[in-house]
Formats: structure tokens, C-alpha cells, sequence
């Protein structure tokens, strides 16, 4: 059985923080998920849950490993067959990722994020024999009931995971883990304060990856390699360029290529972004004394960040969108969403005319993760950002 | 019943339907120039049992999105919202509303109030999406009735689990607080009489939608599932909870008993029996229907006729002693099964193969709609492999023509058709 002190990526150990980071980017870019594997291979059991955010204390209390998918770049060969036309790429990709056995699950949560996504526990369940659930997050966040609701819905994710992993998840197993998760929100916000005050220290395409490493290795394991490199960066001499600092939105749920985000930050400084916000949801401590699976309940719905699949009456994305470019100190937005992604496309319509209305530049845009051209993107986003920087 | 009723009853359901509907649009049309007070809903939880305790209109812009397709203007809205800023990979009848608000309301069935509030459930996510539109164009009060559904197929829970208990208490508890928006918005209290009142009627009708799903089962099929049957959801959406609507319906099940005894059918000669998943092809859809009729095709069921109606098709009656804690039980178990219907559609046809007799299945994915397209090609496979019946796998719009190609369509359709044919001959039998 794999503990939680089995490695999964030693790889960027004892290196100089260069190359560190260049295993951290292979690790990321790479369609194969070898940390899936090594963990398998240790006898470790796999929960994957589709975006955009799981409670993956629960299943990291289970001892098991909590495995966010993000769909891939690679060509969905066995799953195109289970989809008809019309769709976003993540679906396909994702279930890609089972079929061909590259991430072999124990169990699957999905969650009705978007009308395509809450189709996908249906579409597992047919195809695996392991339990394939939705979690319902509440839609209501503004209930005086949803709490409590939430709170047992996540005791009932609790009881799924206990009866996969065949063990007892205790209230103080569930402490120690949002113990481990409170300690790698912190340590994510810390990186996008540098991303944020001095984004000349780190590339968008490095620091992306240290986010997403998130969402593959044990969470312990991946605050040893955050805690370890983000000093580091911090003791870089890099110099500030003269570059327009971005806020990119529409990484919620499918994800643009590497490529892509290694593009925008060539011509800007990316200081704040959506990308994988599920791991970056609850946005400070999930108080770890009281009843632990309240606590996360609460954090959910009151410590959170926002997103186009959520819908809460305080929290209007356009809203949320301009604290974000505000709070950053962004003087312009990129705009962007996956193709066939209706929250995101529609959102797209909120936030453009709210900027318009603040009189603040952005640049709209859709990607799909399997696209490997950008030259024509490119060359728009440049005459974009010098239209900005010699206006 | 003597010769001249029997020829009245037949047909009564679609002539008393076609007239509700345009008594329905005309109150509308005088709300929205009176400046009256509407409430915009969704049909899949229309939460019509609390509005119309309050004497609400209610608006389904589903519906009305729908009528443009079917009066072949829906591509002047569409484009409109297009140039508005709206992707042409978003759902049609989102945009097909966003212009009709843009225009204020203008509509070719009349003129649409604008929301004075708007209830949605989380049974399609768009739901969500767009009255969030609405939220930013009339800062209006949204009430998002947030009905968990099934977790796990074959996995449902009911009265008595904890799970069950717990998800009925959270809808209770919104359910409440949706009546204490619906005091503030028009200034009367709630009144629980008037609202058993709502309930009789709309169990009234759940009994007899039941019943009517039920009686199709009859050979030949007393009515077309696709044409008839989208008549009679506009009924069961716009006048559930109302005399209107319960005396409708009962009306309709005493004429679908009639022809089930006299061996009526529709008005074609049935040799097909098709089960129909997904949503019309409203941009052509006495076509779409004619491209099945003209061989024989009858639609006996459709996954449409049980999600559409917000799962009125359980036949969940309320308990009048105890009504608000039974109506939230009643929509968790209604609007958990119309998503049931589009998201474990497979057990649902599994079923319905059966009880229905069905020589095939048409499967009618949709690019505005992937609530219920999404998991149409999976499956599809499922089915195969469970129930040895023909199936049809064909793509469209239920609201943008321009991704509408009908002589593909009816290649495929005919092909189908000479299939089952084929399959019969080599039978040996026929019926």
C-alpha cells in the first residue's frame, strides 16, 4: 500500500531551482501522468474527480491519492466514439485518460458544473466497474440551508470513499488533512503574490506548473516542492521589462495548451489568472478546530473564490472579475474560453461589457487543449499589447 | 357515446390544447402592456405550485424560444443576440430570449412581460447561466432552487434514507425562502389554502400526464409522442397548478381512454413504433415528423415527454396535510427524474423498449442543448448492447437551421427505414 510518504516526483530534488522547474514543466506538459502511475504502482488507490472543485481532504484522509482531471493534449481515439459533435475537448480527453488506461481510477467524481460535465458520471458508470458519482455542490450558496446540506453531502462522499478505500476516515484523519491543505493554500497564495508583486521572477508557463503539479501528486509531497522552490524564487535577480501586466481568464475547467500560456507570458507579465482555480478555491484557512466536514462546508460557500460555473448572488463573476484586475494591478484582461464551453462563451459577454463600462483594455480569444498552432494568436495578442504599451 | 361525440372527443386534446396555449399568450401579452407583474420559470421545475399561489403569470422562455423555431424566425433572434456578443455554440433559445428582451419583448405570438422575478432549478445549467442575463438586464430577483439529483445510477434514495431526508430538507428550506420572496415581490402573503387549492390541481394533473404515458402504450399509439405530445407539455408547463390545466387534462385522458378502446390511432397507419431521445427539430419540425410519419413512424414515448415536463410524468401527488414538506419531496423525486431522463437515459429506454413495444429508437442530439445531448453516444451504445432494437443517431438543432441539413437527414432517416424493413422481412412477421 502507498503511504503518504511515497514520492511520486523525485525528479526536481537536489537540482538547481532551473532545472527543478524544467522537471516540473516536462511533468505537466506530458500527457502520460506518470505520477498516476507511480503511485499505482505502489499499491496506492486513485480517486479522480473532473473539474472544477472536490473536496480533496476527504480523500486524502483516506490515504488515497486525489487526482484532478484536466483533461489532456492528446487525441481522444477511444472516447470520440462515446461523444457526439458540439463539445468541449476536456470531456473526451478525460475519459481518454481512462479508456486507455493512462489513469486508472478507483473511483470518479464529477459535479455538475456545466450541462456537458454532469453528463460524464452517466458515461463512467457505464464504462468502468468502479462507483462513478456526482457530487452535488450546492447552486444555492445563498440558502440558509446550504451549509448543512453541504456538509452532509460531503459526509456521504466521506462514506463512498471510506467503503473504496476500505478504511475509516475519522474526524481527526479529515484535521490532519485540511492541516496538510491549509498549508498548500498558503503556500499557492505566496506564489501568486510573486506572480502578482514581482512577476519578473517567475516565467506564466512555471508557474502554471506548480499550480497543476497540485492536482497530481500528494498534496504533502507537492508542499516539500513549493516550499522548497518558492524561496528561491524569491532570491532571483531577474529585472522588472517593460511589459503590460494581464489578468487571463477562462482556465476554470479546460486548459489551454502549455504552449499557449508560455506565448502570453513571452509577451506579458501574467499576474493573476483562473487557471485551475478549483485548487485555489477556498481562499484561507479551513479552521481545523469543531467538526471538520462543517468547516470545509463553510469554507466552500464563505472563504471562496468565484468562478463562471458557481452561481452566488454576492459574488457577480463581472464583479469579481474587475477585484481581480484591480487587486492585481492588471491594466488589461485576456479573455478567453475552450471552445464549445458555454459558461465560459456566455460569461465572455458579462465581462466584456463590464470592462467596457470601466474602460479597461481586454483581448478575447478561444483555445482548445489540443490546439499547436498559435503564430496567428500570437501576432494579435502582440499588436494587442503594443497597442496598449505605445498608446 | 353516440357517432357525433366519439368524432368530437377525437382530437379534443389538441384543439383545446392549440386554444390554452393562445389564451395563455394573450394573458401575457395584456400583463406586458398593463405592466403587470411575471414571473420567468423553466420547465423542468417550474415551481408553478408557489407562483400560482401568488396569482403570478408565468413566462417560460423555453417555450417562447421554441415558437420562434416553429414560425421559422428564430434566425432573426439568433443572429440579433449573435451581434450582441453571444457565441453561435451557445443554446439557441438563450439567444433566442436574449433577443426578444433586446427588443422588449417583442414576440411572434405576442408581446412577453418582462421578469419581475425569475425561479430557476439547477436541472440544466443553462438555467443558471441565463437568468443571470436577466439578473444584469433587470436587476430582478433570481431565486435558484438548487434540487439535487441521482449520484450514482440505480443509486436513488427515497423517503426514509438520510440522504433522501437530508436533500428533502435543503429544497424545503428553499422552498420556504422562495415564499418569503415571492411576499416581498407582490406584497401579499402566502396563502396556504389558496395553495392546496394550486396542489389538487396539479396533482390532478400528474395523475393523468401518468396516465396518458401509460395509455400510449397501446397499439396503434393514441398519439404522436413528438407533435401531440409537445402540445400537450405546453399545457402541463403554463397551466400547471391551475383549474385550467386540471380540467384539460382529465379531458385528455378521457379521450385517450375512448380511442384506447376503440382502437384509435393517430392519423397515420402505424408500422413503426420509435421511441424519440433528445429534443424536436423545431427549425423544420412538421418536416422532421413527416420524414417518419411517411413511412410509418410513430413516436409512442420520448425521454422529452418525461424531462420537458419537469417529471410530471411520475405522477407524484402532494400530501395536502403536510404541503410544503410534500412538495418539496415531490420536486426533489419529479426533477430528479426528468434529469434522470436525459442524463441515465439508457435505463429509461431500456425500459420503454419493453413496455412499448418499440421497433426503434431515434436518437436526436442537438447542438444547442448538451444537458441532454451529452450522453446520448454512450448511450446509445449502452442500449445496444442491452436490447437487441435498431437505433438512429442523427444531429441537429432544435433551434439554429443553419445546422438544420434535411436531405441528410432524410438519406439517413430512409436508410433506417428500409433497415427495419429489411429486419422485419427477415422476420418473417409483421406488428
Amino acid at each position: 500500500m502507498t503511504t503518504m510518504t511515497t514520492r511520486v516526483f523525485p525528479e526536481w530534488r537536489d537540482k538547481s531551482l532551473d532545472d527543478s522547474l524544467l522537471e516540473c514543466r516536462d511533468l505537466v506538459e506530458s500527457a502520460e501522468f506518470e505520477t498516476v502511475a507511480r503511485w499505482r504502482e505502489g499499491g496506492g488507490l486513485v480517486a479522480g474527480h473532473f473539474q472544477v472543485y472536490f473536496p480533496e481532504e476527504i480523500v486524502e484522509a483516506a490515504g488515497m491519492l486525489a487526482f484532478k482531471m484536466r483533461g489532456a493534449p492528446l487525441e481522444p481515439d477511444q472516447a470520440d466514439s462515446h461523444f457526439g459533435s458540439y463539445l468541449c475537448s476536456i470531456l473526451k480527453t478525460s475519459l481518454e485518460l481512462s479508456l486507455s488506461g493512462t489513469a486508472e481510477l478507483d473511483v470518479f467524481f464529477s459535479h455538475p458544473i456545466c450541462d456537458a460535465a454532469r453528463n460524464l458520471a452517466a458515461i463512467w458508470g457505464r464504462n468502468f466497474d468502479y462507483p462513478s458519482q456526482i457530487v452535488y455542490l450546492p447552486q444555492n450558496p445563498n440558502s440558509s440551508g446550504s451549509v448543512e446540506y453541504l456538509r452532509h453531502e460531503y459526509d456521504r462522499v466521506r462514506r463512498v470513499v471510506e467503503e473504496v478505500s476500505g478504511r475509516e476516515i475519522t474526524d481527526d484523519d479529515l484535521r490532519r488533512s485540511i492541516e496538510v491543505f491549509n498549508e498548500n493554500r498558503r503556500l499557492l497564495r505566496e506564489l501568486y503574490d510573486i506572480k502578482s508583486e514581482t512577476p519578473w521572477l517567475i516565467t506564466a508557463e512555471d508557474a502554471y506548473a506548480l499550480v497543476a503539479l497540485a492536482g497530481m501528486m500528494p498534496r504533502r509531497e507537492h508542499n516539500e516542492l513549493l516550499a522548497t522552490l518558492l524561496p528561491q524564487i524569491r532570491e532571483r535577480t531577474a529585472k522588472k521589462e517593460d511589459r503590460i501586466r494581464l489578468v487571463f481568464e477562462g482556465g476554470f475547467c479546460e486548459q489551454p495548451p502549455f504552449d499557449l500560456i508560455r506565448m502570453l507570458g513571452r509577451t506579458s507579465y501574467v499576474v493573476d489568472d483562473d487557471f485551475l482555480i478549483g485548487l485555489r478555491w477556498i481562499t484561507s484557512d479551513v479552521p481545523t478546530e469543531g467538526d471538520p466536514l462543517t468547516n470545509l462546508a463553510e469554507a466552500y460557500i464563505e472563504q471562496s473564490s468565484y468562478s463562471p460555473v458557481q452561481h452566488d448572488l454576492r459574488k457577480p463573476k463581472e464583479k469579481m472579475l474587475l477585484e481581480r484586475i484591480r487587486e492585481s494591478g492588471a491594466e488589461a484582461a485576456v479573455l478567453a474560453a475552450a471552445k464549445m464551453c458555454e459558461p465560459g462563451l456566455e460569461e465572455q459577454v458579462a465581462y466584456t461589457h463590464a470592462l467596457d463600462e470601466a474602460g479597461i483594455s481586454y483581448f478575447v480569444s478561444e483555445f482548445e487543449e489540443n490546439m499547436s498552432s498559435f503564430d496567428q494568436l500570437e501576432m494579435q495578442l502582440e499588436t494587442f499589447v503594443e497597442n496598449l504599451l505605445f498608446a | 357515446m353516440n357517432s357525433e361525440a366519439a368524432v368530437d372527443l377525437v382530437g379534443r386534446g389538441n384543439r383545446e390544447g392549440a386554444a390554452l396555449f393562445r389564451d395563455w399568450f394573450d394573458e401575457l401579452n395584456t400583463t406586458a402592456t398593463s405592466g403587470g407583474q411575471a414571473a420567468y420559470v423553466f420547465v423542468m421545475g417550474s415551481i408553478n405550485e408557489i407562483l400560482k399561489s401568488f396569482d403570478l403569470p408565468v413566462v417560460f422562455p423555453e417555450i417562447n424560444s421554441l415558437q420562434t423555431a416553429v414560425r421559422r424566425v428564430a434566425h432573426e433572434y439568433l443572429e440579433e443576440a449573435e451581434d450582441y456578443g453571444y457565441s453561435p455554440d451557445i443554446c439557441g433559445y438563450v439567444k433566442a430570449d436574449v433577443a426578444t428582451q433586446l427588443r422588449g419583448g417583442e414576440h411572434p405570438m405576442g408581446q412577453i412581460p418582462p421578469p419581475t422575478l425569475s425561479v430557476l432549478t439547477n436541472a440544466c445549467n443553462t438555467y443558471i447561466k441565463w437568468a443571470e442575463i436577466w439578473e444584469r438586464m433587470y436587476d430582478c430577483p433570481t431565486f435558484t432552487l438548487d434540487v439535487p439529483g441521482t449520484r450514482q445510477s440505480g443509486r436513488q434514495t427515497w423517503r426514509g434514507d438520510s440522504d433522501f431526508e437530508a436533500d428533502r430538507k435543503y429544497v424545503e428550506v428553499q422552498l420556504r425562502e422562495l415564499i418569503t420572496v415571492c411576499e416581498a415581490v407582490t406584497g401579499r402573503k402566502f396563502d396556504i389554502d389558496k395553495f392546496r387549492e394550486v396542489l389538487t390541481h396539479a396533482n390532478t394533473m400528474s395523475r393523468s400526464w401518468n396516465r396518458i404515458l401509460e395509455l400510449n402504450q397501446s397499439k396503434p399509439a393514441l398519439f404522436s409522442a413528438l407533435t401531440d405530445g409537445t402540445i400537450f407539455l405546453g399545457v402541463a408547463n403554463g397551466f400547471r397548478g391551475t383549474e385550467a390545466g386540471a380540467r384539460y387534462f382529465e379531458r385528455l385522458v378521457e379521450e385517450m381512454e375512448y380511442k384506447a378502446a376503440n382502437g384509435i390511432g393517430t392519423t397515420i397507419e402505424e408500422e413503426y413504433r420509435l421511441l424519440f431521445v433528445g429534443v424536436p427539430c423545431y427549425p423544420i419540425f412538421r418536416r422532421f415528423n413527416e420524414l417518419f410519419t411517411d413511412w410509418g413512424g410513430t413516436f409512442v414515448n420520448s425521454t422529452y415527454l418525461w424531462f420537458a415536463s419537469g417529471g410530471t410524468n411520475r405522477g407524484f401527488e402532494y400530501d395536502l396535510k403536510d404541503p410544503i414538506a410534500s412538495l418539496a419531496e415531490g420536486v426533489l423525486v419529479s426533477v430528479r427524474d426528468a434529469m434522470d431522463a436525459m442524463f441515465h437515459q439508457d435505463v429509461v429506454l431500456a425500459d420503454m423498449v419493453d413496455d412499448f413495444g418499440a421497433d426503434g429508437v431515434i436518437y436526436h442530439p442537438i447542438k444547442s442543448c448538451r444537458t441532454v445531448s451529452t450522453g446520448l453516444a454512450d448511450g446509445r451504445r449502452y442500449l445496444t448492447k442491452e436490447r437487441d432494437i435498431p437505433t438512429l443517431f442523427i444531429e441537429s438543432d432544435m433551434m439554429d437551421r443553419r445546422v438544420v441539413s434535411e436531405a441528410q437527414m432524410k438519406n439517413r432517416i430512409d436508410a433506417f427505414f428500409e433497415g427495419l424493413a429489411s429486419r422485419r422481412q427477415m422476420a418473417g412477421t409483421k406488428g
